[in-house]
């Protein structure tokens, strides 16, 4: 654990080197404000010494060695130069800790490209996104104002012990013995609040959830009238945390007034002993002169404006403490991110297909997502040129475990896939992938005009190609009438396409390309049965001469395939023609004949 | 945020006693300077020990009240926050429940759920907060001008000078920087978006070889996102630097003043000490009530965004007061049929165009109607509109004679058991899940256990889930995950399906739930539910012919409209869609292979 926090600390240091010049201008300017800050009282303090009473004024420093004239003017170059240093301090800050943010961010996009698809299917994309965007912020935020809040806050407290011995001794000794009794006050709610905020946390997540779940399917909870029984449930939690709320919030907002009380106590003993000292005036002896003597009225003046600063700095870092270890929390969960081992490297000296044949070879071939179970054992394939494959089987069982493969999202545990007889191990991913053009059941549109997500699979079409792809998928026509055209701009959640056009979108991406290889998973199934008849023409005419390999429901598709693989469970179980396959009498013949049952 | 202080109306109390015990508390603190400004001038002045002890003690003593007064503000304020975030919570929840499907669509499930969690959340911080501080900053502020007015005319002139323009740089600066924050906020999203976009596009991106251009957009991003930040990060770390400066050159120029005032004896030196006190005092609040109002505003809108979804009315008029109606029912007319869809037609809210038109057909009790059509025909929203999720823009909806208008929501939806597209699933039990669908559950003089158990049995029975109910630990205990996620795809449908039978209702809608089935199961739940109950009448919504083709009556939508309806025979023979429909599933099977 604390080795964990130390070698992320290092990590983080690591991110932060190279902008360790302007992190030690920071520390400098830091030190120059705090200094410059502390300065101000005293010059103040002597101020309030020239005057003295009526006559007794000192303008030009004939009473002691400074006027009031010159203080003066010490005071406003002191002003001028605490705002300009606070000032480069506060960019210094903001330089380093944008630069560091947008460093880390890009560092782990980068690294998201690279993860294998194992990692992203694992995680949840909330999870991934907020690893990147909150932590991220956090840890920065956290981290580089913590660690300037901690520096100059110690520089304030040594600074202002420094400068408090400087007046008087007895003074500072009692704002030194009573001040941590303030931390005291405020670390003995904390404990005592902790419980009660880890209640009203919980409490608040058990409604969430309800909400989440209610609220999420609202038109459930109507269909079966439940409201009144659900909303009985809510009002109860909401009264829980009601109760558990206040008194959370109010025992936790003790913590203000009780500090400053003691504040105000350590005020007033400073008044009462520096008043006395001031008393006793010229004539330092005996008690007083143990004390560290006697103090004029500016000094008692400055005493007390540092009475009333000296404590702030300690209820600050007990929070920069806590926040510092949430943001190393943070940092932790983004270098996880960072260092996840990659995807597999790409070979040494990659093969390379000069031109893709078409055909397919898979051989004994075995692959399971988690080693406990077994999927695809010893499964042996061969596609030739042109072929139409067809992968079927109920939903869940999957089927698109092939392709993943296939397309090296993931790689086989052991036996070997050849494209065009060259095995795909060792190729490039991006050779491999060339080859291939896929249509997947959920369809993906990037933020962009319809004519950039059209031409995703080559950039250099020509708007005329782009037209001609969209014609073929049946896409243009509805494109035609969208307000911009094939410049409308389109996203992942944008409402604006149904499901139906979005795949057709996906559609004419493929038929940009028309890569030597095809990948079609459901390709179809959202979009209505007219249309995709039309579609089916088209398709037809794409996959003329192609391979491919169709994730299909619709029996009309697997009958005109050549190789029928049946899957179920995750494995292969069958495999041949239609009617090899209905005459064998296994679990297709049965998913067929089930069709026609009443 | 106006709409909203009704709420606050049940902690008037509490509302007023919290600032003003706050307020009580501020004009302690700004008796402190005065009280040093004696001991300064008769305490040190005069060598009086008692003085300045007894002055010591009125310190204390006012340290001491104003912890009480705090502690009593924080308390009211406290109780008045929470309880206004409960009663509004439990307002904000049964409104939504209370909203139709029309209103769902538009305001959206993600917004509701934010409005109840987050916002709600913001709203009691900032109900908090302003009782607790809105008043006291701006007091100090003004209090401490007025202190000083009390010591001198003249000196105070300072400060009304000071307190403007101290104002101006920190509102200003706010001001200013507020919009240019959510610029950042904005840049921010949309990096955010990018990386989710990566994200859920991870398989097409790969398969195109998009990496790097991905990359790249996000680079640029990414880097104007770090401009944007630094731009405003230089700006607003203005303020400090600026409000030192203001407030110490203010502090010199009342040094200098007060020496010229006191030299002709109208101040004494401790008085200028007090004039010093009250202007870093000003300082402090400004910045603290500046921090205030940027929470403020963000509770504002957060509130602002709660009071615009209780604007939001249900538009369905229950015109029947509940349960009166539910004697009413089965007086059928109308030609005997049970069901009758009267030209009917219907558009969404803010939809140009309708999504049915003129739709008008009957149906007698105890038939199975099918409903089929590509995507977009109208089929989901054509069976929505019998447990009036919806109403009709035009023609009428009539079950058992009466227009559904007629009955009370609770009557009417009482009747029919409806399993949606998506198949959702409760956090519970499945007995806690089949339990939403008996309609007297949970009230302890309903139905007895054993009866309902039996009832639960039969309708998984029905729904082809028994089988794997059985199986799973504790059985009818099995605890569900919220959403479902500890069942398979076909299981959550079919325990979707039980929740629907188990209610007996009168009418039942499978509105394409048996997707995730295969073809052998669904047929055998098809069988289930005939043989069930003669009574009850079935539609089954589909994309498949093959589970509507043995239904009483298919009604073939086509874009909103009825392009044909009887049965499988008479469509085949006659309808072209349903031709089209059923020969792209099934091949024109013996005549094609022959040839």
């Amino acid at each position: 654990m604390k080795e964990g926090k130390k070698s992320t600390l290092k990590k983080v240091l690591a991110h932060i080197s190279s902008y360790k010049w302007i992190l030690v201008i920071s520390i400098l300017l830091a030190a120059v404000t705090v200094a410059l800050t502390l300065y101000f009282p005293i010059l103040s303090g002597r101020a309030i010494d020239c005057i003295l009473g009526p006559g007794k004024v000192d303008y030009t420093g004939w009473m002691v060695n400074e006027g009031l004239y010159s203080l003066a003017k010490k005071m406003i170059v002191v002003v001028l130069l605490t705002a300009i240093a606070q000032w480069l301090m506060n960019v210094c800050n903001n330089q380093i800790t944008y630069q560091v943010i947008r460093d880390v961010r890009e560092e782990a996009f980068e690294k998201i490209q690279k993860l294998p698809l194992k990692y992203i299917d694992g995680h949840s994309y909330g999870d991934v996104v907020s690893r990147i965007i909150a932590d991220v912020d956090q840890f920065a935020d956290g981290l580089l104002m913590g660690f300037t809040q901690l520096f100059t806050g110690v520089i304030t407290i040594i600074g202002t012990l420094g400068f408090m011995l400087s007046i008087n001794v007895g003074i500072t000794l009692l704002v030194v013995i009573l001040t941590p009794l303030s931390l005291f006050v405020a670390k003995f709610i904390a404990t005592r609040t902790h419980d009660m905020f880890l209640l009203q946390s919980k409490t608040r997540g058990e409604q969430t959830a309800l909400i989440d779940e209610m609220i999420g399917n609202q038109k459930v909870v109507q269909a079966y009238g439940q409201e009144d029984r659900v909303l009985g449930r809510f009002d109860e939690i909401n009264e829980r945390l009601e109760k558990c709320s206040l008194r959370a919030i109010f025992f936790s907002s003790l913590t203000n007034p009780c500090t400053r009380f003691v504040n105000n106590m350590v005020y007033a003993g400073v008044a009462i002993l520096g008043a006395c000292l001031a008393i006793g005036g010229g004539h330092a002896t005996g008690f007083i002169a143990f004390l560290g003597g006697a103090v004029t009225v500016g000094e008692l003046s400055c005493l007390l404006s540092y009475a009333n600063q000296y404590t702030k700095p300690f209820n600050e870092i007990s929070g920069v403490i806590t926040e510092l270890q949430n943001a190393l929390a943070c940092a932790s969960r983004i270098f996880e991110l960072i260092e996840e081992k990659p995807q597999s490297p790409e070979p040494e000296h990659p093969a390379t297909v000069e031109h893709f044949d078409g055909s397919v070879t898979l051989e004994h071939v075995y692959f399971s997502y988690v080693p406990e179970q077994h999927l695809i054992e010893d499964f042996n394939l061969q596609v030739k040129k042109g072929e139409r494959v067809a992968i079927v089987g109920p939903t869940g069982c999957g089927k698109t475990t092939l392709i993943n493969l296939l397309m090296r999202f993931y790689d086989v545990n052991s036996g070997k896939i050849c494209v065009s007889g060259t095995d795909i191990m060792e190729m490039n991913r991006s050779d491999l992938r060339d080859g291939f053009g896929m249509v997947l059941q959920e369809t993906w549109l990037k933020t962009g005009t319809i004519r950039e997500n059209i031409a995703m699979a080559r950039e250099d079409a020509t708007e005329a190609e782009v037209i001609e792809a969209a014609k073929a998928s049946h896409a243009h026509s509805f494109i035609k009438r969208l307000p911009n055209g094939y410049d409308t701009i389109v996203s992942e959640d944008g409402d604006s396409l149904s499901q139906g056009q979005k795949q057709l979108l996906c559609i004419a991406r493929v038929m940009l390309a028309l890569p030597p290889m095809l990948i079609l998973d459901e390709a179809t199934s959202s979009i209505d049965t007219r249309t995709e008849l039309k579609i089916q023409n088209a398709f037809a005419k794409m996959m003329q001469g192609r391979t491919s390999f169709i994730v299909a429901h619709r029996l009309s598709t697997i009958k005109e395939a050549d190789i029928i693989l049946v899957m179920k469970d995750g494995n292969i179980i069958e495999q041949g023609g239609h009617r090899e396959l209905l005459a064998k009498g296994g679990f297709y013949a049965n998913l067929y004949n089930s069709q026609f049952a009443k | 945020m106006r709409k909203l202080l009704v709420y606050l109306k049940d902690y008037k109390k509490e509302s007023v006693l919290g600032p003003l015990f706050k307020l009580l508390e501020a004009s302690f603190e700004l008796f402190v300077p005065l009280v040093i400004a004696r001991i300064v001038d008769t305490g040190i002045s005069g060598r009086d020990y008692g003085y300045v002890w007894r002055m010591g003690g009125v310190l204390l003593l006012l340290a001491g009240i104003g912890l009480v007064c705090s502690v009593t503000a924080q308390y009211f304020a406290a109780k008045a926050a929470t309880g206004f975030a409960a009663s509004l919570r439990h307002s904000l929840f049964s409104h939504i429940q209370s909203l139709s499907f029309t209103e769902m669509d538009k305001l959206g499930t993600a917004a509701m759920i934010t409005r109840m969690t987050s916002d709600i959340n913001q709203v009691q911080s900032g109900v908090n907060l302003v009782l607790r501080l809105f008043l006291r900053s701006p007091f100090i502020v003004f209090g401490a001008m007025i202190m000083a007015f009390t010591i001198d005319g003249k000196a105070a002139l300072i400060f009304v000078v000071t307190i403007p323009l101290l104002s101006a740089v920190v509102f200003g600066i706010m001001l200013i920087s507020i919009p240019l924050y959510r610029k950042v906020q904005a840049g921010l999203d949309r990096v955010l978006g990018r990386t989710r976009e990566n994200l859920t596009g991870v398989r097409v991106i790969r398969a195109f070889n998009r990496e790097d251009e991905e990359q790249e957009a996000f680079t640029a991003e990414n880097q104007a996102l770090t401009r944007m930040q630094m731009f405003v990060g230089r700006f607003s770390a203005c303020m400090n630097p600026v409000t030192y400066i203001i407030v110490n050159a203010a502090t010199v120029v009342l040094i200098r003043t007060g020496a010229v005032r006191v030299d002709n004896g109208i101040l004494t030196q401790g008085q200028v000490i007090a004039l010093v006190n009250y202007m870093s005092q000003i300082l402090v609040e400004l910045v603290k009530l500046a921090n205030l109002i940027i929470t403020v505003t963000k509770a504002f809108a957060c509130a602002d965004r709660i009071a615009g979804v209780l604007e939001f009315s249900s538009s369905l008029e229950e015109t029947a007061a509940e349960g009166e109606t539910d004697f009413r029912q089965e007086k059928a007319e109308t030609g005997g049929a049970y069901i009758r869809f009267q030209h009917v037609d219907f558009s969404y809210k803010d939809a140009g165009a309708d999504a049915l038109t003129d739709i008008d057909f009957t149906v007698e009790k105890g038939q199975t109607v099918g409903i089929i059509g590509g995507t977009g025909s109208g089929k989901t929203t054509l069976v929505h509109l019998l447990p009036r999720f919806y109403d009709v823009s035009a023609g009428k909806v009539l079950v058992g004679g009466e227009d559904v208008r007629n009955y009370s929501l609770s009557a009417l939806r009482h009747k029919i058991g409806i399993v949606m597209q998506k198949s959702v699933l409760f956090h519970g039990t499945v007995r806690d899940n089949l339990r939403w669908g008996i309609v007297d559950a949970g009230s302890e003089n309903g139905i007895n256990g054993a009866y309902e158990e039996a009832l639960m049995w039969e309708a998984l029975e029905i729904a082809q889930a028994k089988e794997f109910v059985e199986k799973k630990e504790g059985g009818l205990d099995f605890e569900i995950e919220q959403g479902g996620r500890n069942l398979s795809g076909g299981q959550r449908q079919r325990m979707a399906i039980a929740r629907a039978v188990v209610r007996r209702p009168e009418i039942l809608i499978l509105d394409d739930s048996a997707s995730a089935l295969d073809f052998a199961t669904d047929a055998a739940l098809r069988k289930a539910v005939r043989n069930a109950s003669r009574d009850m009448t079935v539609f089954i919504v589909s994309q498949r012919a093959a589970s509507i083709m043995y239904a009483d009556k298919i009604l073939v939508l086509d874009d909103g409209k009825i392009a044909g309806q009887g049965t499988h025979e008479e469509l085949l023979a006659s309808c072209e869609v349903y031709q089209e429909i059923y020969y792209s599933q099934f091949e024109r099977s013996s005549s094609a292979m022959q040839n």
